[in-house]
């Protein structure tokens, strides 16, 4: 059965990505928050903000980007549950396919559908005045990262598409994922918050992996921070994804 | 109805299904108690029983969704616990809710189905299909635009590409008004006519009655009883004969009135 993981998944992913391309409006939902986020921090709050040298919106980005994989995820996590709902798992679950497909068919239309929402929202940022001297280098260093985030949070996502009750709840656990970047370095450095908030800003992912994403981005060395950055992604990469496996097994047997 | 053709590896001999002691609980409740029976091959097999009786546990149990606690079950020679990949090789499962993708079209769902089972040629078989079930026309609108009795059809249509030899069909007429109703069923005898052992689930008596060449009841966990329906009707006392006048039946009286069969 393992011989045809690689073409059951594909075809299977071809099918999901069918479900994204013919509701473009899941990418542009995905896009707006983030898209809104930059223009009324750039335009109303980004002048009052003291973030050092280079435009706001440069600044801003890098945090920017992160909202907007937080938000696509919860697509993942809907399709998924729709999946389950309509029987369509249990069919493909009970047909001669390497079964596994199923769910990396979603993994794989996450990471397809939020590339495309965050080309969208850089896209944005061009226009509104962000610039980058990143070489060529930088900026695959800048998409790995986002990649490896992606995959990360789309296994978090599996979680709760394969958990939940109701369409509202398979959903939800995003938000904390996108109020995560409000308390770091994203919108505004981290020195002027105080004391509790300070520490827990410098020490959650958000803060590495925008910091990172930024020294990239500006041309600064980036030192050992782009390694914490890369632990996090990783990490909670493999913790999700182990308990992703625990509740796909739950579920098919 | 003898054995069908292009049976994979598996076993053209004894029966299509075996079920032996079979046990599931989910937590204290013990919904199937020892379940027995076993499905000869081709024609169609209803397994009867109230809401909540056990019937949705035993086809996901053959059909490899779901483990059992206790018991033996074999589809087409295959055990479900030890060789699920030798089942789902021969079967195809129509669950109770129509598992049709809403937003492919009814062609791109055939389609899909029969690349993965790897199939030459998928269009043209998804074409046929499309023309044996009446939906040429409705083959490039999204599913989720088809009625009740549509999407069933194409979800009995997806099941028979690769003709697996065994086919569950849990509750295939739940939520279907008459018509479509009448119109699902012919195509479950059709595919027992190609040869397929069709399992089907009901807790409509009459369509047990209409479909079935055999019938099991499936009461408080336990196989009460199975045969024809023949050899049930001589369960009860014979028939006393008594003069009734013959009143319609609301089904007879929606039919004149719709103008249909």
């Amino acid at each position: 059965m393992a011989t045809h993981f690689f073409a059951d998944t594909a075809v299977l992913t071809g099918r999901t990505m069918r479900h994204v391309t013919r509701s473009l409006d899941t990418i542009i939902t995905t896009a707006i928050m983030p898209v809104a986020l930059l223009l009324l921090f750039v335009y109303v709050f980004g002048g009052a903000i003291r973030h050092g040298p280079g435009s706001y919106v440069t600044y801003l980005l890098p945090g920017i980007l992160l909202i907007t994989i937080a938000s696509g995820i919860s697509y993942t996590a809907f399709r998924l549950f729709t999946d389950l709902q309509s029987g369509i798992f249990e069919r493909f679950q009970s047909m001669p396919i390497a079964r596994s497909g199923v769910l990396w068919a979603h993994v794989l239309t996450s990471l397809a559908a939020n590339v495309i929402a965050v080309v969208l929202v850089v896209g944005v940022a061009l226009l509104m005045g962000f610039r980058s001297g990143a070489g060529v280098l930088a900026w695959l260093a800048v998409a790995g990262i986002l990649i490896l985030f992606t995959l990360a949070l789309t296994w978090i996502a599996v979680i709760p598409g394969l958990t939940a009750k109701s369409v509202d709840g398979a959903g939800a656990f995003s938000y904390p994922l996108i109020i995560l970047p409000f308390i770091s370095s994203a919108f505004v450095p981290t020195g002027t918050m105080p004391g509790p908030v300070r520490a827990f800003a410098e020490h959650q992912p958000v803060t590495s992996i925008v910091n990172a994403i930024r020294d990239l981005f500006a041309r600064q060395p980036v030192g050992a921070g782009i390694w914490t950055a890369l632990a996090w992604c990783v990490g909670i990469l493999l913790v999700a994804y182990i308990f992703a496996s625990i509740f796909y097994r739950r579920r098919i047997s | 109805m003898l054995a069908v053709m292009s049976i994979p590896e598996g076993t053209t001999q004894g029966p299509a299904i075996q079920v032996r002691s079979l046990e599931k609980s989910y937590k204290a409740l013990r919904v199937l108690r020892g379940v027995d029976f076993e499905v000869a091959r081709g024609g169609i097999f209803a397994l009867l029983g109230s809401n909540g009786a056990g019937k949705t546990t035993v086809v996901r149990i053959l059909s490899t969704l779901l483990k059992a606690d206790a018991g033996t079950a074999r589809v087409n020679g295959f055990d479900v616990a030890t060789q699920a990949a030798g089942v789902r090789e021969s079967i195809s499962l129509t669950g109770q809710f129509a598992a049709v993708d809403e937003i492919l079209s009814g062609r791109e769902n055939l389609v899909l189905v029969a690349r993965l089972r790897r199939l030459k040629d998928p269009g043209a078989i998804a074409d046929d299909l499309l023309t044996r079930f009446s939906l040429a026309e409705a083959g490039g609108r999204r599913a989720a635009t088809y009625s009740g009795g549509m999407r069933r059809r194409l979800d009995i249509a997806m099941s028979l590409i690769g003709n697996p030899p065994v086919i569950f069909l849990d509750e295939p007429t739940a939520g279907l008004d008459p018509e479509a109703r009448i119109e699902v069923w012919q195509a479950v005898r059709e595919l027992a006519e190609g040869g397929t052992t069709v399992l089907l689930t009901t807790q409509h008596l009459d369509e047990a009655e209409h479909l079935a060449d055999r019938i099991a009841i499936l009461h408080q966990g336990r196989i009460i009883v199975n045969g024809t329906l023949a050899e049930l009707k001589q369960l009860l006392p014979p028939a006393k004969v008594e003069y009734v006048k013959k009143q319609p039946s609301l089904e007879d009286v929606f039919f004149a009135v719709v103008g249909e069969k």
